[in-house]
């Protein structure tokens, strides 16, 4: 049944008319949109204008002459960041998924003594302020000679992504029946027979849920990225902030990159919103 | 039974490099960045690139320098913008958040389109974020520009560079109103515990709470942090910068309690009904204390993504802006720019103290209820 505000309601008003109710609250839903999608009509705007169509008295009108041109300028200046953070994002995300994916496996299906305890531990390193480790990592990946790489950088992703990876894995797998893992060692599977045939084959939606949470973290995250790369291999977080950060830059510059920067974490937030929330709603440690 | 402790030693050997990762990454990095910290790497600058620094132990004399030092007002600005702004940008979230999942549990048409709307910032980037509103908040532009179109005066509020700040207080009274704020909070403790009728919870909490306040009163104003009065306050400038976090990640707060919302049964709503509860007495009496544990957890949580915020305002504000800095920006620029690495080493220590305040009572009470039941 629906909720209604009846109580709060006069009783003289028809039943069947529009309860005021009702409309306040579209009016608080078109409010709290607009403050929302307010700044992207703005990015938009500001996007399609020609630099010198651009003045700040006018930032909110409508351009009178379209100016793709934009977004073509902005492709050349971190369309090759672009193809650094798809190239890091993806790599980061696989290696990470699959880490996590066995890593739950083990610490939800074979629980040892110390398991609980031990997960908190690895759990901690999600929270910490990467600034706390930024000085050691940096000393360490240049001694890996990964400074200036992706590689350095995808390393760093999975190693602190093993806490959040693991833990979504481990939720999830801690709604797969025991008996079932049971049912298949009375068979003669072992852990890893059980892993490929009973788990893995049920992990589809985990690993959705893990990808694009990772994924959206990866190709998102700036400060490994300022810290570990250099201009070939820096990520497009790091070249947007260059991009905007510039004084002689025109705003429809930033603007278009912005957008070509939001365009696949957004794409993959639109297309399979529902797991992105579970990954978030994950990410809030329900134990 | 052969076989299953096998099966228990792969397990242990699947976690194996994770712990080592994590063991590695997370504590052995910790560990070298405090001991970092207590080093004098960077302090001179012929030093600190060289192939084989001469690196000096000096003890915590660079956590001195931050609380106490002459040079490091920026760092005790930042850190008190930085409290200020994780209460603000919680509070924002919350309420927001809140507002929203109320609504959207009542079923407003297309549900679907509006909680779309209202997460989507959630999957950007803070650079993104912090790009676009750096173009909303430009003195002469954008949020400025909004009244007139509607005829009003442009406003003129300078927000990202406006100096003024508010609540300014002299950091060398520190010890004092920190002093005094834990004595206040014992007080409440020791009250609470002796309504609840724990007679040694009470006696402990005000026995402390005493000691406090008379080292407050009697100690506490003969110290001297600095020479000279030094005030810090809450910026102005962090306004905008607060409204760009509480527009994305409000968002997250809203999947959370909507979450919640849900997971009450309907039967619970339906017996506050018959009991003869109202709207407002079900919410007061039945919904709101069934999302309490969401609260703390959002609040956790977004208490430590707003201790460690940085790129947002690096993207916002420029790495310059000393109205908007806080130390996790101040620590990368420290650290990368100006290569005292003990300096920020020591930054990003007091950020983890900080975080760490928040976190693991957070993590110790999940497991603890857990390993119980286990």
């Amino acid at each position: 049944m629906t909720a209604t505000p009846a109580q709060t309601t006069p009783a003289t008003l028809p039943r069947a008319g529009v309860k005021p109710g009702r409309v306040l609250m579209y009016a608080l839903l078109v409010i709290a949109a607009l403050f929302f999608l307010v700044p992207v009509y703005l990015l938009f705007v500001t996007a399609l204008k020609s630099p010198d169509a651009i003045n700040l008295a006018t930032s909110w009108h409508w351009p009178s002459a379209l100016n793709w041109a934009s977004f073509a300028d902005a492709w050349a200046k971190i369309g090759g960041n672009l193809g650094n953070s798809l190239f890091l994002a993806v790599a980061a995300t696989i290696l990470s998924a699959l880490l996590g994916s066995v890593n739950g496996y083990a610490l939800s299906k074979w629980k040892f003594r110390g398991a609980n305890t031990l997960f908190a531990l690895m759990l901690f390193g999600m929270f910490i302020p990467y600034q706390a480790v930024l000085i050691p990592l940096f000393q360490f990946i240049k001694a890996l000679g990964l400074y200036g790489s992706i590689w350095g950088l995808i390393l760093a992703h999975v190693v602190y992504g093993i806490p959040i990876t693991t833990l979504i894995f481990r939720n999830f797998y801690a709604d797969v029946p025991d008996a079932l893992i049971e049912a298949a060692t009375i068979d003669g599977a072992g852990f890893w027979s059980i892993y490929s045939k009973v788990i893995f084959p049920i992990s589809v939606p985990g690993f959705v849920v893990v990808i694009i949470w990772q994924f959206t973290q990866v190709w998102n995250e700036f400060l490994f990225a300022a810290t570990l790369t250099n201009t070939s291999s820096q990520p497009v977080t790091y070249a947007l902030s260059q991009l905007s950060g510039g004084q002689a830059v025109s705003w429809n510059l930033p603007m278009a990159g912005a957008i070509l920067a939001a365009l696949p974490t957004l794409l993959v937030y639109i297309v399979l919103g529902r797991y992105f929330v579970r990954g978030l709603l994950a990410g809030s440690v329900k134990g | 039974m052969k076989g299953l402790s096998k099966d228990r030693l792969w397990s242990i050997a699947v976690l194996t490099p994770s712990i080592i990762l994590i063991a590695v990454f997370v504590y052995g990095f910790i560990a070298r960045s405090v001991y970092v910290s207590m080093t004098d790497w960077g302090n001179d600058p012929a030093q600190a690139l060289a192939e084989h620094p001469i690196i000096r132990w000096v003890g915590l004399a660079n956590y001195g320098e931050l609380f106490t030092g002459f040079l490091q007002g920026r760092f005790r600005q930042e850190l008190v913008s930085t409290i200020f702004f994780t209460v603000l940008f919680i509070a924002g979230c919350l309420i927001l958040g809140l507002g929203l999942a109320l609504i959207l549990d009542r079923n407003p048409r297309g549900e679907g389109v509006w909680r779309t709307i209202f997460l989507f910032p959630m999957s950007l980037s803070f650079i993104v974020t912090g790009t676009i509103w750096r173009w909303m908040l430009q003195p002469q532009g954008g949020v400025n520009m909004a009244p007139t179109l509607v005829g009003g005066a442009p406003s003129t509020f300078p927000w990202l560079s406006s100096t003024d700040s508010v609540l300014k207080f002299d950091w060398n009274k520190l010890p004092l109103l920190t002093a005094s704020v834990v004595a206040v909070v014992l007080i409440v403790v020791a009250v609470r515990a002796m309504q609840a009728g724990d007679r040694r919870r009470t006696v402990v909490a005000a026995v402390c709470a005493g000691v406090l306040l008379l080292w407050a009163l009697f100690v506490g104003p003969n110290l001297k942090m600095l020479p000279a009065p030094e005030y810090h306050g809450f910026n102005l400038a962090l306004i905008g910068i607060i409204i760009a976090a509480v527009w994305q990640m409000s968002g997250y707060t809203m999947a959370l309690y909507l979450a919640g919302l849900r997971g009450i049964p309907e039967e619970l709503r339906e017996a506050a009904k018959v009991d003869g509860a109202n709207d407002y007495g079900m919410y007061r009496h039945v919904i709101f204390p069934l999302l309490s544990p969401i609260t703390l957890s959002a609040m956790i949580i977004l208490g430590h993504i707003s201790l460690k915020i940085f790129d947002l305002v690096y993207a916002m504000a420029g790495p310059d802006n000393l109205q908007t800095s806080v130390p996790a920006l101040n620590m990368y620029l420290t650290s990368f720019r100006q290569n005292q690495f003990s300096l920020g080493a020591a930054i990003g220590t007091v950020l983890l103290i900080l975080v760490a305040f928040i976190i693991v009572p957070y993590l110790a009470s999940q497991f603890r209820t857990e390993e119980g039941h286990a």
